[in-house]
This record gives C-alpha cells, structure tokens and sequence, in this order.
C-alpha cells in the first residue's frame, strides 16, 4: 500500500506529460504548443529589426537584401542562380507554411498531417493525376538544364532555411497541426504549378452536360448552355481578321468545321453521335457555377496622360492567409523584376521590368475530357499504386487504372454513388511541360518579340498574358496548350472511340492583338473570340459577360488616362448585372397587395444606382432576391444524385426575359404549375424571410425579435456588412488567423469581384509614363500571424487604396524606406 | 518554507538551462529528480515545483509576448478561447507547467520517502 503514495503521482505526471505532449482530435499538443521555449511564444518575433550579415554555405557570391517598410524584400544578386537560391531562401522564411501545406494538398498527402479527415481530398488529388502529372512535367523539366538549374538552385535555398531551423523555430501552423517541414524537392515546384492548374484549368462540364441533355434533349442544352451569346464582348475585338497564314505560311492548318452533326431536337445524345453515351452520371468533380473573376488591361499612349502605356492585373482568387502571392524585386546581372511571386516556385508571375510589363486572367479553355470506358479497357490499364500514409492509423492503399486516355477517377471505389460507370480523365495538366521556362523569359524580356517568344511553349493552366512595354506597344495573348475540339467534347465520350483529342492549336493561332486602332486590350474571363476564330472550342456557360463589357465601356470613353484612373477602376462596384436583370424582375412582379416593407424594397431597387458599393442596401436586396429565384428556377439542376449545372447569370437573365414558357420554371417540388411570373414574385416574397434567417443564424450574435432585425435591417446591414468579406487562414475555421468582415463593395460580374470569399488576390497598375507601379494585395508579407506584417495589407485592399513600389535599380536606392538589410556572404 | 522556496529556484533554473536544447517535458524529470534529492513533505515538494515552473513559464512567455507587442498572443487568447486575455494566455501557460512539475515533483517526494523506508 506504501507505493501507492508514490504510484499515484507518478501515474498522474505520466498521464499528464503523455497528453500534453500529443494531439487530441483538433486540439494541439498543449504542452508541446504552450511552452514558452519551444511552442507558440516562440513566434511571437520581436518588433525590432536590424541589419545583419549571414553566411551561408550554397551561395556562390555575396549578396544583399533589402527589405523595405513593408517587409517586400529587393534581391541584388551576381548570379541567376543565387537570385533564386535566395528568392528561395527568403521565401521559406516568410511562408513556408503555405509552400508545403499547398504541395501536400496537391500531392494528396493531407492524411500525413491531420488523418482520416484528409483522405477524401487526397484520393481526388491522386486519382484526378496530379501527382503524376508533376512527374511527368519534372521529368521534362531536367532535360532541359538551363530551368533545371535555376529551378535547383531554388529548392537550394529553400532546403538551407529549413535546415536552419530547430523546433522553436517552425511556423505556427507546423507546432498547431504537430508536423514538421521536410525537404523541398523539385517535383514540389512542379506540383505547385499542378495546383495552380487545379484551380484553373478545370472548366468543362461534360458529365454535368450530359446528364442535362439525356435528360432534356439537345435543343434545350443549346438554349440553356450556348457557345457564343448576342452581347459577346470578346477579348479579340469582333470583326478581327484571322490571318493565320501571314504569320505561319509553312503549314496548312486543318480547320476544323463548326459541328452541325448533333442534330437537335432528339432525346439521347447517342442517337446524334454513336461516340456519345445515354447514359446518367452521378459522380462529377466539384466545380464552381460562376467564375469569380480576373481582369487585366492595358492602354496605349495614345489615351494617356503621359503618352506612355499604363498597364492593370487584378486575378482574382479564393482570399487567403497568408496570400498566395508574395511580392518581391529580383535583381542580378541578367535582369530586374518586379512583382509577385508564387511561395514555392522560382521567379515573378506577374510583374514588370524597365522594360515590359505583363499580368495575367484565367483562359478558362476546355483542356479536359471525360471517356467512359469498359470493363475490359480497365483490365488493360496500367495500375499506379497510390498510398495514403495516414496519421494516427492505418495507412490507405489504393490502385489508380491509367488507361490511355488518362487516370479513372470515378469507379465502384471512389465517387459518392460508387458506380460500375468508370470514368477516364485526360486532361492538359498531364501533358509534360515546363512553365518556369516562359516566366524566366518574361521576367529579362525586352519587347513584344520577348514577350511572345516567351509565351510559345506556355501549356498550363491557360491564361490570358496582357502585355505592355515602355517602347510604346501593348498585346494580349490567350495562351496554353488547346485542344482542337468538337462539340461532341462538351460531352462524356464512350470508349470505342479512340482519344477524344489528338491534336492542338498552333500556339501561334491562339488568339492575340497587338495595338488594336481601339487603343487598348483587355480580357475578364470573357470569350477570346466571337465565332469567326477558325477553331472551335466549347462554350462552357462560365465565360463572364459583365466585366469584360463594363471594363471595354471605360476604357472606350476615357482618354487622358493616368494610374489614379486606373487604380478607381479597379474598384468600379458597378454592377451591370443587376442593370440588366432588375428591370426584367420588376416588370414581372406583380404590385399589388404588397407590405409597406416590400414596397420599400422596390423603391430601394427603383432607385438604386446599380453600384453595389459597401453603404448601399439595395444591393443586398437584389443578392437576396436573385439567390431566391434561382434557386426556385434551376431546381431542376440541384440534385445531388445527378450533377447538372445551372446556367449562367446572363443566360439566365436572357431567359426571363425573352422566354415565357420555360419549362423549367416549374418548381419540381411542388404540386402546382409554377409561371415565370410565378417563381419571380414567390422569390420577392421570400426576401424578408431569407434574410432574417440569415441574420437569425449566421451573425455571431444572434437577433432574437423582429424588432432587432428591423434595426438591423434599417441601420448597419448594409452591402459591405451583408457580404462580410472574410479573407480566411488556409487551415479552415481559424478565425483567429483570419480576416473577418472586411467591410467592402463589388459582387460577381462586377469589376471588383469580391464576393463574401472570392476577389482581387492582387491589384497592380504600371505606369511606364512615370515608371512608377502601384500594388495591393489582402494580405501581408509574412505568413506569421505574430507579425505586424502579416495582414497589414487587407484595410488598404479594402478601401482601394496602394502600396507604391520602389523599383530599385541598386541598393542605394533605397536607403530611403529601408526596414533593414541582410548581407549574405558565401560560407567558406 | 526555506526548503521550498530553494527548490522552486533549482528547479527553474535548472529547466531554463535544459529546456534549450531538450523537449518541454524535462521540467517533469528535473522537478522529479530535485524533489527526490532534496527531502520535504510531498504537499511542499509539489507547491516548490508549481511555484518554479509556474513562473518560469508565464514570466518568461510574457516578456516574449511583449517584445511582439502581444500581437501573436493576442490572436492565440482569442484561439483558446480567452477573449484575448494574454495575462490569462500567460497564466494558463505556467499554470500547465506547474502542474507537470508539481505532480512530478511530488512523484520524486513519494520515491524518496518510499524508498528510504
């Protein structure tokens, strides 16, 4: 019994260490985290800094870094190699985190990190080919040494910084999710690039497309989901010759014609085309309905100011902390950039030189294709063993059949109806490339010959390069590797077909202006041609149709330009979309027997100006009532069973107001016939309740009467309140880290397209007739919360203001808004 | 009360050193071993070791916090929750400190009168 005394205790110092020291479900290791030697204080860096000198072992010559008042860091190196040993060196320093946390979601490794939670994601990310396909754009990449090099000296740096660090070191997100960093190899540079592709070049709906018209018919599909629409606003302005032959005269390309076998008016999409299956789909890839949007433009000096062209980017992305850009001046012999870089990957996106600007917006091309394919093609396929190393539990193995068209996502394995249907995926992502190469080129490019030079092997994901130069000339470019399509490849293929796509667009076919006689080029995600281009591609039902026409509509009128205008543009709240569909719902609604409270709300409307700028309220009344009445009117395309897509805001509102007879404006739930003028007035009926049950639910302080929804509603609940924009931590519902209510204006299809998640990820105007350039972007250098520069950014962002950068030319310049400097020597 | 006022101070400067290299738990073995060698009543053994390592913890995590201008702490009381108290952030961190140590401390206590027996 003596022991006892002693057993007790000690069980309890065991039990307690054991605990503190491990994760428990979400919960950190407390004891581990809360230490003040090796846990969070740890990150809690001092407000002081100074200038210092470092060695380190990898460097080939001394180097400086400048790191200005907003902590951007000016990179003065001797080499490219050392410019990117320590682009890679810095960057680990400020955001490691996000590096690796965004190469273990695409590599499908979250299980290693937080377990059984992370498995869904991860066999998505496996099975869609994202890691192979790295692979087979890294085995690409070492054969051509010169990108190999550079893209080796920055895994380098990173790789240095991180065996620099001891445990009380590691970012707080390591010692809050319990991992560790490892090393970075240069696959993760080309599995980053994959991720991008994820997020951006994964538009097409051919199952969603199928299902609709197996279920609808083909002249529905037509009608719901068009190619080209009547206010097309292309990036290529309409009536633009094609000339393909004057700049490629060597090769006869084979045009392919417009597809006018798919006869309309028929049920099943295999009575048009034996190629073409009848059958359902349950399982799709999740998509967005709307593109949230990107913009870029650029003017020329005949409608500025100056004289000299002014060139704009605003990509617009999920909104993150730390943000997914990180800004940065990289100098060595061989070149000076400027702008922002992706965490992870070696040099500037988008950016600028003393010589050329350029940014970028999303193609939004089809470059995927779905093939069902049979029994005896799966047996035949190559299998890939896939293994989930899970944390705190068994590891999961799994095979992934590459047939020849790519990997089957979707079998009796996987998918949320496991079904006998198996679906292959081929995809550009897979294809070998090196994109490093094109952003190297443009980052010491001199002119348009660099530019375009620089562009031509670019594969993936698609984008839209806008270009202007301080000679005087401005281009846009819509460049990727694009299949040669049909529209049959709007639809899920069946597997007597060989591949779906063998052939691609000549990248001098895609589509490109130089100097139009309008005086500027711009793109927002819209159409890069009207119909004449002489390639095909699919229409896709997300190409925007507000932005582009709004920005085209500012740019048309204005002259004189200067960055001030630019930067007011990049803010318009205009919002065209509701410009168009207010008037059509209004006419439709029927006035009578109205509340006093639903008349203001028409009033509201009656008078509101269209801009959805943050003290409007009439903008939260159109949110409502538009979310109400799509969901009444597409109910047809909500089940979960059957994935279908809803067509887009333009079509819709087109619909409504030109088609009284619908079908699908029959609710399906409900017994009666509903008319469109029925679903119209049942959705403004329902904009009172559905905003008080948001306020009910949502708001952190829940409003329990009538009355203080009435106050409410009458004082703060405005736009920019209604939209609470949260700029959120990329570990999800860590508030704490997070940007929360950001009070600001815009909405979809408006220039500024800040929706309650989604916005401009990054704001830059570059002024060649000042040489100055202006950027923002909602976030803040350093990934560590603990810093003062870690959201500094978001307010600024908010109001539509900027940062003016300092374009060094040497360190000197400056000792003016210097934070301080680090000199790094060689260690001998 | 000597006795363990001078246990709290070995114990705490004895962890600072180790905790430099070593992981957060050798508070526990150095707090066992101090209580072990050094002869008092558990209840005793236990308060010297909570006191030592309570302060050590907090005052140490306070002035890292303020060098930040509790920027990171503040965020982290909000995380806990503590509706972003960092004294409470501050207190909490030593008080799981010293209960590691204490109930080590009094383990070492128990071992030496078990096994002197």
């Amino acid at each position: 019994m003596k022991y006892f005394k002693l057993l007790l205790p000690l069980s309890i110092t065991v039990a307690l260490v054991f605990i503190l020291n491990h994760k428990q479900g979400k919960i950190p290791p407390i004891g581990k985290f809360i230490n003040p030697f090796t846990g969070f204080w740890q990150n809690a860096e001092p407000m002081k800094w100074n200038d210092a000198t470092e060695n380190l072992c990898r460097l080939q010559q001394e180097a400086t870094v400048v790191f200005d008042d907003r902590l951007v860091p000016h990179v003065f190196a001797k080499t490219d190699e050392d410019m990117y040993y320590l682009q890679g060196y810095i960057t680990a320093k400020y955001r490691l985190f996000q590096m690796e946390i965004s190469t273990y979601v695409a590599g499908g490794r979250l299980t290693e990190i937080v377990g059984e939670a992370g498995l869904e994601s991860d066999r998505l990310m496996r099975r869609t080919g994202m890691v192979y396909g790295a692979e087979k754009a890294q085995e690409f990449i070492e054969q051509d040494t010169a990108s190999s090099k550079l893209i080796n000296a920055y895994c380098k740096g990173v790789n240095d910084y991180i065996s620099s660090l001891s445990a009380k070191d590691y970012p707080i997100e390591y010692k809050l999710l319990d991992f560790k960093p490892e090393e970075w190899k240069p696959i993760k540079v080309a599995l980053l690039l994959k991720y991008m592709a994820n997020m951006l070049s994964i538009f097409e709906y051919d199952i969603e497309n199928t299902n609709f018209t197996n279920k609808y018919g083909m002249e529905a599909f037509h009608k719901l989901y068009p190619d080209f629409i009547k206010d097309e606003d292309p990036i290529v302005p309409k009536g633009t010759e094609w000339n393909f032959k004057t700049q490629n005269s060597k090769s006869e390309v084979s045009l392919v014609p417009r597809p006018s076998s798919l006869a309309p008016h028929h049920l099943s999409l295999a009575t048009h085309n034996p190629q073409l299956t009848t059958n359902l789909y349950p399982n799709a890839l999740p998509k967005p309905d709307e593109i949230t949007g990107s913009n870029n433009w650029a003017v020329s000096g005949t409608k500025t100011k100056s004289g000299k062209p002014i060139l704009c980017n605003d990509p617009h992305l999920r909104l993150t902390l730390p943000s997914i850009w990180y800004e940065m001046q990289l100098v060595s012999p061989n070149m000076n950039v400027y702008g922002a870089t992706l965490p992870g990957s070696p040099a500037v996106i988008i950016g600028f030189n003393d010589s050329i600007a350029w940014g970028v917006t999303n193609a939004g091309r089809d470059v995927r294709d779905w093939v069902q394919v049979s029994e005896v093609q799966l047996q035949q396929a190559t299998k890939r063993k896939e293994v989930y190393k899970m944390k705190g539990g068994k590891d999961f193995t799994e095979e992934v059949n590459y047939t020849e068209f790519g990997p089957i996502v979707f079998d009796e394995n996987f998918g949320k109806a496991k079904s006998k249907q198996y679906l292959a995926m081929r995809w550009i992502a897979h294809l070998p490339s090196n994109e490093f190469k094109t952003f190297y080129q443009m980052n010491k490019g001199k002119n348009h010959e660099d530019y375009l030079a620089a562009l031509n092997e670019y594969t993936c994901p698609g984008q839209n390069f806008v270009f202007a130069s301080r000679s005087g000339d401005i281009a846009i470019k819509e460049q990727g590797k694009f299949p040669i399509m049909t529209e049959q490849n709007r639809f899920v293929r069946s597997s007597e077909n060989k591949l779906p796509w063998s052939e691609y667009i000549p990248s001098e076919h895609n589509p490109h202006v130089k100097n139009p006689a309008r005086g500027f080029v711009s793109s927002a995600n819209q159409h890069p041609t009207d119909s004449t281009y002489p390639y095909y591609y699919p229409g896709l039902g997300v190409y925007e149709n507000y932005r582009n026409r709004r920005i085209n509509q500012l740019l048309t009128e204005a002259n004189g330009i200067d960055a001030e205008f630019m930067k007011k543009m990049h803010s318009d709240n205009y919002n065209l979309h509701a410009k168009e569909a207010v008037p059509v719902l209004l006419t439709l609604l029927d006035k009578s027997s109205l509340t006093d409270s639903q008349k203001n709300i028409i009033s509201s409307l009656e008078k509101w100006n269209y801009f959805n700028n943050p003290e409007e309220v009439a903008p939260v009344y159109f949110e409502v009532w538009w979310n109400n009445l799509r969901t009444l009117l597409w109910d047809e395309m909500m089940h979960e069973d059957l994935p279908m897509k809803q067509p887009n805001f333009y079509t819709t509102v087109q619909l409504l107001a030109t088609d009284s007879s619908l079908v699908f404006y029959d609710n399906e739930s409900t017994p009666a016939k509903e008319s469109r003028s029925d679903i119209v007035n049942l959705s403004f009926r329902a904009i009172e309740d559905t905003l008080k049950s948001k306020y009910f639910t949502e708001v952190s302080e829940p409003y329990g009467t009538d009355e203080t929804y009435e106050r409410k509603n009458n004082g703060s609940h405005d736009w920019g309140t209604y939209k609470a924009t949260k700029v959120a931590h990329m570990i999800p519902g860590l508030d704490a880290f997070s940007a929360l209510n950001v009070y600001n204006g815009g909405n979809l299809g408006i220039i500024n397209a800040t929706n309650s998640s989604n916005g401009p990820s990054w704001r830059m105007v570059v002024d060649f007739g000042e040489m100055k350039a202006y950027t923002i972007y909602p976030g803040g250098q350093s990934g560590n919360p603990g810093s003062k520069f870690y959201k500094n950014g978001v307010d600024v962002w908010a109001k539509g203001e900027y940062h003016n950068t300092t374009f060094a030319q040497q360190s000197a310049d400056l000792n003016s808004n210097k934070l301080f400097s680090v000199t790094y020597k060689p260690k001998k | 009360m000597r006795n363990f006022l001078i246990s709290a101070l070995v114990i705490a400067i004895i962890s600072a050193l180790l905790q430099l290299f070593l992981p957060w738990w050798i508070i526990a073995v150095v707090a066992f071993g101090v209580a072990y060698l050094h002869q008092q009543s558990m209840l005793s053994a236990f308060a010297g070791a909570f006191i030592g390592i309570f302060l050590l913890w907090a005052l140490y995590a306070f002035a890292i916090s303020s060098a930040n201008e509790h920027l990171l702490a503040k965020k982290i009381a909000e995380l806990f929750p503590l509706k972003g108290n960092v004294f409470a952030l501050a207190a909490i961190t030593g008080v799981i400190g010293g209960l590691v140590a204490g109930f080590a401390a009094m383990s070492g206590a128990a071992a030496r009168q078990v096994l002197s027996k």
